[in-house]
């Protein structure tokens, strides 16, 4: 028996085989990536970049004071001489943006001064010392907040 | 009679096709930019110009839930007690025992806190209002398998409704307690710092209602804002440093005894 010396690539029909369906199998691969893998993945980091500009684009309900002050041009005035300048106009009224879009339909509610403004003014020990606070039951007897005092620019 | 198209008409065809997009690109800039969901294309907002943080001062918060009931409103939150995007804790710290305060927060602080405390207890007793720390370092994005939840470019934790899977690893992960999941959904949900808001230019929700300004968002990369200074000119503190999350809501007269 003369012992033959084997060739390296005498058998290479598997390995082109083995190769072949390594290929197909990164294809295969690249193929679902592009399919599955949303497009901005990646794009920032380990992400979806498109949520950024999904949740920039979500619908808003507050206004801002800025929007109200294009129409309530009086009352913005009155407001800025008073204790509560630097309060929000929706911070009272709620979220308006509905009434900025369509103020003919889409009318602001006035608040009850009765619940409004206890909800900051009522006494309360874990309230800061420096803030102005009442027993609205021992202070007002019943009567609404807005009979001695006026609400957009409180000088009492 | 059919030929097979010629190359010189496919040419001018992407010739065409290329004008088209150069042309109309310009004009469509902000549309596609929405689209794309790529604000660093946007016109008017750029990521890399933002560096978002918030920053709450106790001495200035009165407990009227004005932020909670705003955020709620804004963000479609449900109005469940369980669920907050935002909420105001009640603090009361007796005598010396510092490591046992009394916190309560009634429906999230949503209708305000009622006098539970008689006055003159001895007791110290004030307002944390609480939210999404947006931590430049966040635990909760680190956990998430999917890559749903992320830090922007321009430091807001947001999370990707679409991409979640409602795994609540992140719920877990936030030494904050500030994720929820989001009962209709099933998704993890949380604080925005209301990201369409500030892309817009106007404020929170919560910082836009705030009658005393106990709350308010910064960009650290507006010089001129005034959270510099804010910072510069007080004692300021993180909730949890020793957890290393590079929390960016910043407490103005923090309690110590706060957790």
């Amino acid at each position: 028996m003369s012992k033959r010396r084997r060739s390296l690539f005498e058998d290479k029909q598997h390995l082109v085989r083995m190769a072949g369906i390594f290929a197909a199998g990164i294809v295969i691969f690249l193929g679902l990536q592009m399919a599955l893998v949303p497009k901005t993945f990646g794009l920032y980091g380990h992400y979806r970049a498109a949520a950024i500009g999904e949740e920039a684009s979500k619908p808003l309900t507050f206004a801002g004071r800025a929007t109200c002050a294009t129409c309530h041009l009086a009352v913005i005035d009155a407001h800025k001489a008073g204790k509560h300048a630097r309060i929000g106009c929706e911070s009272c009224h709620g979220a308006q943006l509905g009434h900025s879009k369509d103020p003919a339909h889409a009318k602001a509610q006035k608040p009850d001064p009765k619940k409004l403004c206890p909800a900051c003014h009522e006494m309360n020990v874990a309230r800061p010392k420096w803030f102005k606070q009442v027993k609205s039951a021992e202070h007002s007897s019943g009567e609404p907040c807005n009979t001695c005092h006026q609400p957009h620019a409180p000088q009492l | 009679m059919s030929h097979p198209p010629e190359p010189k008409s496919r040419r001018e065809f992407l010739a065409q096709g290329a004008k088209f997009v150069l042309l109309t690109g310009a004009a469509s800039v902000a549309w596609e930019s929405i689209l794309a969901g790529t604000p660093e294309t946007a016109p008017n907002y750029k990521t890399s110009e933002h560096w978002w943080a918030m920053t709450i001062d106790i001495e200035k918060c009165i407990g009227c839930g004005a932020c909670v009931r705003a955020c709620k409103t804004e963000n479609k939150v449900p109005l469940d007690s369980r669920f907050f995007r935002t909420w105001v804790e009640r603090y009361h710290v007796k005598g010396a025992d510092r490591e046992h305060p009394e916190v309560d927060s009634p429906n999230g602080g949503y209708d305000g806190f009622a006098e539970i405390y008689p006055a003159g207890d001895g007791a110290k007793s004030f307002f944390v209002p609480k939210m999404c720390n947006h931590c430049s370092h966040s635990p909760c994005t680190q956990v998430c398998p999917v890559g749903a939840t992320f830090e922007t470019p321009d430091g807001v934790v947001l999370v990707d409704a679409t991409y979640c899977l409602g795994c609540r690893y992140c719920v877990q992960a936030c030494p904050y307690g500030c994720r929820y999941i989001h009962p209709e959904t099933n998704t993890a949900d949380k604080c925005t710092l209301c990201y369409h808001r500030l892309t817009k230019g106007l404020t929170t929700a919560c910082c836009e209602t705030c009658p005393t300004e106990a709350r308010k968002v910064g960009d650290f990369k507006n010089p001129s804002d005034p959270i510099h200074e804010f910072l510069r000119n007080n004692n300021i503190q993180v909730l949890k440093p020793q957890m290393a999350t590079g929390s960016k809501t910043y407490y103005r007269a923090l309690d110590g005894a706060v957790r």
